[in-house]
């Protein structure tokens, strides 16, 4: 606790199959935002987070949202699912919000929202994690590139070549044959890319794609997905400052129970 | 209760071993399922107890009705009539499954992509787990969907299986052959049993099946009641248990736990706290032990108040008309009354959709769950109709696809909370 801080902040976390995100919103002063990876001990990396907080009342959102309301009974947590967090978050950002789309690690969400911003209907990828943070990561990892620099890497293709497997085990395949005949990395990172908006497109025209929309979630930081979907739809999604903050941010708000104006 | 049963286990041929371990998991779901909800009806308590002597004192009825020269009809789906089996003489018990324990035995002969209510039957049949299809002596299949239809094919590979022909318009000559089918049934059925049926035999079964349908139609009226009184959880399973128990007997008992549940009604008295959000489900049936869902549903802060569903209110709706003189009379009014099943096997199939809407409307609820068993055709394209129809009533629906497997559960738990939380 840092006793200089006022305490009556509002918390929001967001516990991820990839990171966790914590957002602390002082109703006068500035925000704090902490992220961690997840890791193999989430409730440790939590304990971390929770250290330097100040508030007494949680929300907790993301996957580990229940595990977290489990073993933190020294504060006051509600739980909140992503859906309505990442509404919130994104509404509070950019007001004029009407669909939002989150490409997490491992979960993929499209929420179509009212003039007024509520929920109007949503969308999430099945059990499998094509179409995810994950699949860039593997695929990044199997064409010996960084994560951070994939879409730069693909950005830099010459040449647009079609993978039409989106299971990540198929695609990796497709892209080790389509190496061995010579194929540039560059050319089979954008593939790969453009497989990902592909299917995403598709989820988001099941919930009707009204227009503006946000992308947020860690892989709106991938410049090539970005584009691509700007090229796909026609329009550029507005990408918040910190898109992997997001969910948190949703979940603090709703903490503050629509206290805090947009800043 | 397991070792006094183990010699008729044997006697039936069961993997012992491996139907001990699905007893054991079977009885753990159940507690944890059912046993952990509070406020329960003491009427429940007969249902608790049919469900823990569901392989055991249940199939030593069956097996003391075959020593008294009676037969066993095991079906797949709610277009058996059983007024037929019943005025043989017969015992009709439904063998749709929900477990997933012979999935690795059905994915020798079936492809990966069947979905989990096949698979589950022909792995019990393989698996050699389940003693209602070793008890039957005669197993009828049905043609309502291509993935049924082909795999009792294989079935009847390990036992005969003998298949009626479902149409699958309603048109007057969808009629004509479904009259017809229903004639050649009542035929093998005599066969079977070695009785022939009577007017009489045949009014008196129909009356019993109404009276059951009743005592069910009577639950869902009263369970409708804001706040709920039941949980859903308990009402799909009274559903589910209407298969497989004596009709008589069943009936009587549940008219028992409508008198209770009427009087709780009445004062109120209500298992979901303030705020619960009402919900329905539609689709696909749920057979035992396929509790999932709903217990995700109801662990979200929502409780299901009416099932469209075979195992449900499809089952239950329509009564056959009892005012039939003769024989043939009869026969028409129980074509007539199965001819109004609006399964999503048929097309077009708006019956079912005007159904979905008032029945939404009638429980007051504040959205649909759709429930598609992964790979099942029929009620997977048709949830696109049902959404639209339900959006034009203003009711909100969340579309969930799903096996039997437990691995999705919290992916499940995800979308029904924030589906709880838009409609809330």
């Amino acid at each position: 606790m840092n006793p200089d801080a006022p305490s009556d902040s509002l918390i929001g976390i967001d516990i991820g199959s990839r990171s966790i995100e914590l957002v602390e919103l002082y109703p006068d002063g500035p925000s704090r935002r902490l992220k961690v990876p997840t890791t193999f001990d989430p409730l440790g990396q939590c304990r971390k987070l929770m250290d330097g907080v100040n508030g007494s009342r949680v929300i907790a959102t993301g996957y580990g949202r229940k595990l977290f309301a489990e073993n933190f009974r020294q504060v006051e947590v509600s739980t909140i699912t992503e859906i309505q967090a990442y509404a919130l978050g994104a509404r509070f950002l950019h007001p004029e919000a009407r669909t939002v789309l989150d490409i997490g690690g491992q979960d993929t969400k499209v929420i179509s929202l009212s003039e007024s911003g509520k929920v109007l209907k949503f969308e999430m990828n099945d059990r499998c994690a094509a179409g995810t943070g994950k699949f860039l990561e593997f695929m990044a990892t199997a064409l010996q590139v960084l994560l951070e620099s994939f879409g730069d890497f693909a950005l830099r293709s010459d040449r647009r070549i079609q993978i039409s497997s989106m299971c990540t085990v198929f695609a990796e395949s497709e892209a080790t044959s389509l190496m061995a005949r010579g194929e540039r990395a560059e050319n089979i990172a954008m593939g790969l890319h453009m497989a990902i908006v592909e299917r995403t497109t598709a989820m988001l025209r099941r919930v009707g794609m009204t227009p503006p929309l946000v992308f947020a979630g860690g892989v709106a930081h991938n410049p090539c997905v970005v584009r691509l979907f700007e090229e796909k739809l026609g329009q550029f999604p507005i990408v918040p400052h910190d898109p992997d903050m997001v969910g948190a941010l949703g979940a603090a708000l709703y903490a503050g129970n629509g206290v805090f104006h947009r800043v | 209760m397991t070792h006094s049963y183990e010699d008729m286990w044997e006697r039936l041929n069961l993997d012992l071993e491996a139907h001990a371990g699905l007893l054991e998991v079977l009885g753990k779901f159940y507690g944890n399922i059912y046993m952990s909800q509070q406020g329960r009806l003491r009427g429940m308590e007969y249902l608790d107890f049919v469900l823990s002597e569901v392989h055991g004192l249940r199939i030593k009825e069956l097996q003391d009705a075959k020593a008294r020269g009676g037969k066993i009809v095991g079906t797949f789906c709610v277009f058996v009539p059983e007024e037929i089996v019943l005025a043989a003489g017969g015992i009709q018990v439904g063998l749709c499954a929900g477990a997933e324990i012979g999935k690795g035995e059905a994915e020798k002969v079936l492809p990966r992509n069947t979905c989990a209510l096949i698979k589950s039957f022909v792995g019990f049949k393989l698996a050699r787990l389940c003693p209602y299809i070793e008890s039957c002596d005669l197993i009828v299949g049905e043609t309502t969907c291509d993935g049924k239809k082909k795999a009792y094919e294989i079935f009847s590979e390990h036992t005969p299986v003998y298949v009626m022909e479902i149409p699958q318009m309603k048109r007057p000559s969808d009629r004509e052959l479904w009259k017809s089918e229903v004639l050649r049934f009542k035929t093998v059925v005599e066969e079977a049993t070695g009785n022939t049926i009577t007017a009489e035999g045949l009014r008196e079964a129909i009356k019993l099946v109404n009276k059951r349908r009743r005592a069910l139609q009577r639950l869902n009226r009263l369970r409708a009641a804001d706040p709920a009184p039941i949980s859903g959880r308990d009402a799909l399973l009274i559903n589910q248990i209407s298969f497989y128990d004596d009709p008589a007997r069943f009936t009587a008992k549940i008219e028992e736990l409508c008198d209770e549940l009427e009087a709780r009604v009445g004062s109120g008295g209500s298992v979901a706290p303030e705020g619960t959000a009402r919900l329905m489900l539609s689709g696909c049936p749920m057979a035992v032990p396929n509790w999932k869902l709903p217990y995700v549903v109801e662990s979200s802060g929502a409780i299901i108040v009416g099932e469209e569903s075979c195992i449900g209110a499809r089952n239950t709706r329509d009564l056959v008309a009892e005012n039939g003189a003769d024989l043939d009379t009869m026969i028409d009014a129980i074509v007539d009354r199965y001819m109004m099943i609006d399964c999503a096997c048929f097309t077009p199939n708006t019956e079912r959709l005007d159904n979905i809407v008032s029945m939404a409307r009638e429980l007051k609820v504040k959205g649909v769950v759709h429930y598609g068993l992964s790979f099942c055709q029929p009620y997977a394209i048709e949830a696109y109709k049902v959404e639209k129809a339900l959006r034009a009533a203003s009711i909100p629906m969340l579309s969930i696809e799903t096996d039997y497997g437990m691995e999705d559960v919290e992916q499940l738990k995800t979308r029904v909370e924030a589906f709880v939380e838009m409609i809330r």
